[in-house]
């Protein structure tokens, strides 16, 4: 008889066993639903309940339905069918936690106000029972009116038993209902039910009269003007005369019903056992043994978003380089063959090299969100990180955002709070990440570590280019907190959840779930942005006689293979060769040189060369010239491209980032890389404002790249997890201009020291 | 009046009132910090705020200006 599909809601408080609940129910046929307006996500899985499909849609995890924020709104709209895009759920299944009845059936009892059929899932009876808590099922569903069914979501027991009941809820139809309120109370709804007529279901004129500075009343004041806020006023000053203000009558009428159920169902032992959480919180929340293994897991996860994630990401470079020179092979030179292998292919492979560190972070994060340190990192760091406007829970996408900002605004996520997570998203680019390395160490390399100046310098510039981000991105977070964010303290209370042994399962679909949205969501703009860059440095791609600058690079590149086995058989006589082999010598080592050359003119042309050669007034206060310039305006998708860019401008051919300063890289890499460091020296050194002011044209670059957010990376994921264009915009022309004014500053106050 | 602010580590009361911002004492109730409950503070964070209570079965982190606004006896 059961044609159309089901539409089950799955509703509980954080650390319930939600999500454990809802990949025991739907397997891996699950996906992610956005809803427009909001940063809230839900996951939607299929199961089958009593021989019928249903749909399940997992709410996120809530304490109660008594919404602040829009964000909070979606989940009470769609459980009152008041979401267009979603059919209003057949049945809610109210997930709770068998060891703390007394606070998790206070959610239970509100859902019973949906007038939709609920299902009450216990969950943990095995952590029940350790505790010595004894549950009579069938007398819990009696006293609350609703079907109750024990599980244990992580090994699957009851689970059947709970599709049942699901469809059993279904078929009966009984609309179940939550806890008397007094009658004063109930006066007051049918008064204001009748003001707002029945465009405003029931449920909401209760919390209208409830939530205070709700999102209700906000949005019910708004439509309605003052009158409806003065009624409002008045209505609570009434309540407040009769003994029962708002909210406390809720919270009463509520949680004396829980305690009249639990007293039918429960039996608690006498005293209270002491617990596993009770002993592990008793170091891990001390302050100096908490503080040392905070530290300690810290260091741990630090570490390892550096260690382990190398050697996958020079696998992931390899394969692109490998697939690089595969389609060079294959395909007929011009526009197309290089669009393909310099654009596409660099591009994906430069979003894909992200993939081991965010997997990687989220790794750690689901562990430790899963086993409940999360919230006890966030009760350490709380004091520190609210000087700067922010909470405890900001401190882990902080520290992430070191090693890469991608992952750690990803980490953004575990913030309820939208002020505290979107100022926090907003500074995380100011980390210094490891992209900016490769920058600072060819210019402390070039201009910083020269023989005579003190063997400390290069050390003390590179931690001072780390502290930069340190310093700024808590001064910009307050300054955010205090203008364009602004908003009461966020409450800062926090639930310190039970310890509990985390699942690999769960882990890895984390895991796997943040490198999918990165790579699918993130990844297509960051493409996207590679190739606008690679196209502005290809085109014009001829000379001024019309000829193609990469046919005449190709015919160079082969001469110079011809000649390679001479060269180096001219090289290895030395001082031992004649005047003319000598003569050969320089010609060969000149043609070897002429791609490269070819390389530069190239680019010096292209529409982003000119550009820079157009801005380079724009670029003088900072004491740069023009290929500075295009150097830094090409690495706007990527800051670690400067490295490459700058090869090309200083006619040393592609350097590869990752082989300057890096002591294990193979002898041809190393050689460029010291030939650009060289490269740059001579050029400077030719020039009255860098050959005088090498060091604070250099100080001044590295400060840019300390404060610019030269990420197309970021700004996609910026983009994604705000679901705002606005936010990456802001992002990017406040950094960029904080970027300009440093390096000002910097190559001023240099100048003036040196001068 | 002595407040949660102002128990130490290991120390509990029974809660008298709750006050303050709406959306603070409308939080607390939800998570089932009334009048009447038998609250222990159990840790506080190295720099001295917040602090970590228990009741019941529940464990919160708690700023001390929160804390301030919760009497107890």
């Amino acid at each position: 008889m059961q044609t159309a599909t089901l539409t089950v809601a799955l509703v509980g408080n954080p650390n319930a066993g939600k999500s454990t609940l809802f990949n025991a129910l739907s397997g891996l046929r699950q996906r992610v639903g956005n809803y427009p307006g909001v940063t809230v996500e839900m996951k939607k899985g299929k199961f089958v309940a009593g021989g019928a499909d249903a749909d399940l849609i997992d709410l996120p995890g809530t304490y109660s339905l008594a919404a602040r924020s829009p964000d909070e709104m979606v989940a009470v709209d769609l459980l009152l069918g008041r979401r267009p895009e979603e059919p209003r759920p057949s049945v809610v299944v109210s997930i709770v936690d068998a060891t703390n009845l007394d606070r998790h059936l206070y959610l239970t009892s509100q859902l019973l106000d949906l007038g939709v059929p609920v299902v009450v899932a216990v969950n943990m009876i095995d952590a029940a029972k350790a505790q010595g808590l004894a549950i009579d099922y069938a007398k819990l569903g009696a006293a609350i009116g609703a079907p109750v069914v024990p599980i244990q979501a992580n090994n699957g027991t009851g689970v059947p038993e709970l599709t049942k009941l699901i469809r059993a809820a279904v078929d009966g139809g009984a609309r179940p209902h939550g806890p008397a309120f007094p009658p004063a109370f109930e006066e007051a709804v049918g008064q204001f039910q009748k003001e707002l007529s029945d465009e405003v279901p029931a449920f909401l004129v209760r919390r209208l009269i409830l939530d205070v500075g709700g999102y209700t009343e906000q949005w019910l004041v708004e439509r309605h003007g003052e009158r409806l806020k003065a009624m409002l006023a008045a209505a609570r000053d009434r309540l407040a005369a009769a003994g029962h203000a708002v909210p406390g009558v809720e919270a009463r009428a509520r949680f004396n019903w829980v305690k009249a159920a639990i007293a039918a169902a429960v039996t608690k032992p006498a005293v209270r056992p002491v617990t596993w959480t009770d002993r592990i919180d008793a170091v891990l929340a001390h302050r100096l043994w908490g503080t040392l293994v905070f530290l300690t897991v810290m260091f741990l996860m630090f570490q390892s978003i550096f260690l382990w994630a190398k050697p996958l990401m020079d696998l992931i470079d390899g394969g692109r380089e490998s697939v690089a020179k595969a389609v060079e092979g294959a395909m007929a030179s011009g526009p197309l063959r290089a669009l393909v292998a310099d654009g596409v292919i660099k591009g994906a492979g430069s979003v894909l090299v992200f993939l081991p560190q965010i997997m990687i972070l989220f790794g750690f994060i689901a562990v430790l969100e899963d086993c409940g340190y999360m919230a006890r990192a966030a009760f350490l760091m709380d004091r520190l990180m609210s000087r700067c406007g922010l909470s405890g829970k900001s401190f882990i996408p902080m520290l992430s955002s070191v090693a890469c900002a991608v992952p750690g605004i990803m980490a953004t996520r575990v913030i309820e709070n939208r002020r505290d997570r979107l100022a926090t998203i907003l500074v995380s680019p100011l980390m210094s990440c490891s992209a900016r390395l490769p920058v600072y160490v060819l210019l402390i390399g070039a201009f910083v570590a020269k023989p005579g100046s003190p063997g400390w310098l290069p050390g003390l510039v590179l931690f001072a280019m780390y502290m930069i981000g340190f310093t700024v991105a808590p001064l910009v977070a307050l300054g955010l907190r205090r203008t364009l964010l602004r908003g009461a303290p966020p409450v800062f209370v926090m639930e310190l959840p039970a310890y509990r042994r985390p699942k690999l399962t769960s882990v890895l679909r984390r895991m796997f779930g943040a490198g999918w949205a990165f790579t699918f969501r993130a990844g297509t703009i960051i493409l996207a942005a590679m190739i606008v860059v690679w196209a502005l440095l290809y085109f014009p791609h001829t000379d001024a006689n019309g000829e193609s600058y990469p046919e005449r690079i190709e015919r160079a590149e082969d001469a110079a293979k011809e000649n390679a086995d001479r060269l180096k058989e001219l090289k290895e006589k030395g001082d031992a060769a004649t005047e003319e082999e000598k003569a050969e010598l320089a010609k060969l080592e000149d043609a070897a040189a002429l791609p490269d050359r070819l390389n530069g003119e190239w680019k010096r042309r292209s529409a982003l060369g000119r550009a820079g050669l157009w801005m380079e007034p724009a670029f003088k206060p900072l004491g740069w010239d023009w290929k500075i310039g295009v150097g830094v305006m090409a690495s706007f998708p990527a800051r670690e491209v400067i490295v490459g860019t700058f090869g090309l401008l200083y006619d040393v051919g592609d350097v590869d980032p990752k082989a300057v300063g890096d002591q294990s890289a193979d002898d041809e890499a190393k050689e460029k890389a010291a030939g650009l460091t060289k490269a740059v020296q001579d050029d400077w050194s030719k020039d009255p404002v860098r050959g005088r002011y090498g060091v604070p044209v250099a100080l001044s670059i590295m400060v840019f790249f300390a404060l610019c957010c030269q990420c197309a990376a970021t700004l996609a994921t910026i983009w994604r997890e705000t679901k705002s264009v606005a936010w990456p915009v802001f992002t990017f022309v406040y950094m960029t201009a904080l970027a300009y004014l440093g390096a000002t500053a910097t190559f001023q106050l240099g100048k003036l020291i040196v001068g | 009046m002595p407040t949660l602010a102002d128990l130490s580590p290991g120390q509990s009361a029974e809660v008298l009132s709750l006050s303050g911002d709406a959306a603070l004492v409308q939080r607390l109730y939800e998570m089932g910090l009334l009048e009447g409950e038998r609250v222990e503070v159990v840790a506080r964070a190295p720099l001295g705020d917040p602090i970590e209570i228990r009741f019941g079965n529940s464990r919160l982190s708690l700023r001390k200006a929160e804390a301030a606004n919760i009497t107890v006896r």
